[in-house]
């Protein structure tokens, strides 16, 4: 696969990237499926605190979210420290790209799987209660089958997104090559070097291909759950 | 088994406080719209916990505020029809009816196919539904989840009148061969003369009479909550068809002929006397196109702001005719006087397809 198109060091950080990307997207799924289930569906003191808190990697500088990340989950961070325990180690490994990958994607994986949310009509989980159903399994064969195309949509959002975080990344976790350096990272650095114009263009042009691909596929997807979601005739 | 709701619960612009008990059959909550009649249906199937009171079902205690017991809807088997059909999207036809069913009952799933017509509909997705085909798969979907009470509120509201005909023989077959205690919502007048054995009429929150429903029906002091709709309910039994399309049926004031009904010969059926389509007369009126006229004694006389209404023994049972205060005037009618009453229009309220 390597061979023609890329040279190894380049394959190196598309598939570093690409196993960022799909191991950030996969772990956050549950926990942003679950946020946004709260955002959506309950009122509770702390509400808009939390939807802030959500959000607050859209807003922030990507350099003040890895500085962050560093200091809580780095080696001698609170939480770091402490999982360094367990033998969970984020601070320059891929896994600590794949939390900060994970972190800036969230906002826009909630956001779509909580639209998806509000727009499933109460009433027919209501209906579905009515018919014996528990509220467990009310979810599992109502809700969830309805707001599959919020999921599919955002889980390929925050996948797009991963493929393409920096500056959060790079603070964190730096950019070494084979375990941190992932496609951005890899353009970033090449840039550095004085005559890598046509290897830059290279990586330019897949991390293009590779947006395009995951856009595309989101909507497709969706587009396909949708009319199945909506009902047939 | 009987339901007694003894509830209470306040919203802004409405204190709603009833009491009432269902017994088996249809009993109807009637009632103009924002009466709380939705809020009582509610309060039944649990989906709503009302401020204070009790609703039981059977020796089944479903909500008690004073012990803080509250069963939750998935745990009442009450099944429940909505005025929106409120159809899963993602199943077909077949996966909605399903969806309620305990365990897989063959034959109980093709005994409610066969009994709403269901049977060409099961492959398809639920897009293309009309609404009266929507409300009978509803229906259905409510029936297979084995409820010991099935709660209807406005099922056919959404509907036109054409397709509300269609549902109604439904709803009669669904009374009389399913066995399933139904309370049914409505403000239709038409619905609840044809379906309902009890009636609980609300209004404003209140209950302002409840019993049976030829009862109330026949009542003309409550003439002015079933509007100008309101009529007396008789039975009658259907004698035979004639060649000149006609059935002729017999009642207990005398024999009535209706445009040709499907009932056989011998049913029972319960036929309704729209109170405005009742003319009287002081004498015997002859040279006349109408069909119906029975002999009748006046047993009461009751005036209100739109008109008045006027009681009659007819051999039998009671029926009402509604008339301009200047007609009751110039008839002199009090209690006791003799009378004819001509019946411009006779429906079958129940007992089988008109």
């Amino acid at each position: 696969m390597s061979a023609p198109f890329l040279s190894p060091a380049e394959w190196q950080a598309v598939a570093l990237s690409l196993r960022v990307a799909t191991v950030a997207t996969l772990a956050s799924l549950p926990l942003g499926l679950a946020v946004a289930w709260v955002l959506a569906r309950r009122r509770f003191p702390g509400h808009a605190l939390l939807n802030g808190l959500v959000h607050l990697p859209l807003i922030l500088p990507p350099v003040v979210t890895g500085y962050l990340l560093l200091l809580t989950f780095g080696r001698r961070g609170a939480v770091g420290e402490w999982l360094d325990g367990f033998g969970i180690v984020f601070a320059f490994r891929w896994t600590g790209a794949a939390l900060a990958a994970a972190v800036m994607a969230f906002p826009l994986m909630v956001r779509a799987i909580r639209l998806s949310l509000e727009a499933v009509d109460p009433r027919l989980e209501q209906a579905a209660g009515t018919l014996g159903a528990s509220p467990v399994r009310v979810f599992l064969t109502v809700t969830l089958p309805l707001i599959l195309p919020g999921i599919l949509a955002g889980a390929i959002l925050a996948f797009a997104k991963a493929m393409g975080e920096f500056g959060a990344t790079i603070t964190f976790v730096a950019s070494i090559p084979g375990e941190t350096q992932t496609l951005p990272s890899a353009i970033y650095a090449l840039l550095q070097v004085p005559g890598a114009e046509g290897r830059v263009a290279r990586l330019v042009w897949i991390a293009v291909g590779l947006s395009m691909v995951a856009l595309i596929l989101s909507e497709a997807l969706s587009r396909a759950v949708t009319r199945r979601v909506r009902g047939r005739r | 088994m009987t339901l007694r709701v003894d509830i209470a619960h306040a919203y802004p612009g409405l204190a709603l406080e009833v009491a009432f008990d269902a017994p088996p059959g249809v009993t109807a909550l009637f009632g103009p719209s924002g009466a709380g009649k939705t809020t009582v249906a509610h309060a039944v199937a649990g989906l709503l916990r009302p401020d204070r009171g009790l609703v039981r079902l059977g020796d089944t205690v479903l909500t008690d505020t004073a012990r803080r017991l509250h069963v939750p809807p998935h745990r009442r088997r009450i099944g429940c029809v909505f005025q929106d059909a409120r159809l899963f999207p993602h199943r077909t036809v077949r996966g909605n009816l399903a969806y309620g069913q305990r365990r897989a009952d063959a034959a109980a799933f093709d005994r409610i196919v066969a009994l709403l017509d269901l049977a060409p509909l099961l492959p398809r997705g639920i897009a293309g539904l009309s609404g009266g085909e929507a409300a009978r798969v509803a229906i259905g979907r409510a029936l297979l989840s084995d409820p010991r009470l099935l709660v209807m509120d406005e099922p056919l509201a959404s509907l036109d009148a054409s397709r509300r005909m269609e549902i109604l023989p439904c709803l009669e077959r669904l009374r009389d061969e399913a066995g399933t205690p139904i309370l049914y919502v409505s403000h239709a007048v038409d619905e609840v003369a044809r379906l309902a054995t009890t009636l609980v009429m609300i209004d404003r929150g209140r209950v302002r009479r409840a019993g049976p429903a030829e009862a109330l029906f026949a009542d003309p002091a409550l003439m002015p909550l079933f509007g100008p709709r309101g009529g007396a309910l008789i039975a009658g039994t259907v004698a035979g068809h004639h060649p000149d399309g006609l059935t002729e049926v017999r009642a207990a004031g005398g024999t009535l002929w209706l445009p040709a009904l499907a009932a056989a010969p011998g049913a029972a059926i319960r036929l309704r006397i729209p109170a405005q389509d009742v003319i009287l007369a002081r004498t015997r009126p002859e040279g006349l196109s109408a069909l119906n006229v029975l002999a009748a004694t006046v047993t009461g006389v009751l005036a209100d702001d739109a008109g008045v209404t006027v009681a009659l023994a007819a051999g039998g049972p009671t029926i009402l005719a509604r008339i301009t205060a200047r007609s009751a005037a110039a008839l002199a009618l009090t209690p006791g006087t003799a009378c004819f009453a001509i019946l411009k229009s006779v429906a079958l309220a129940q007992g089988g397809p008109d």
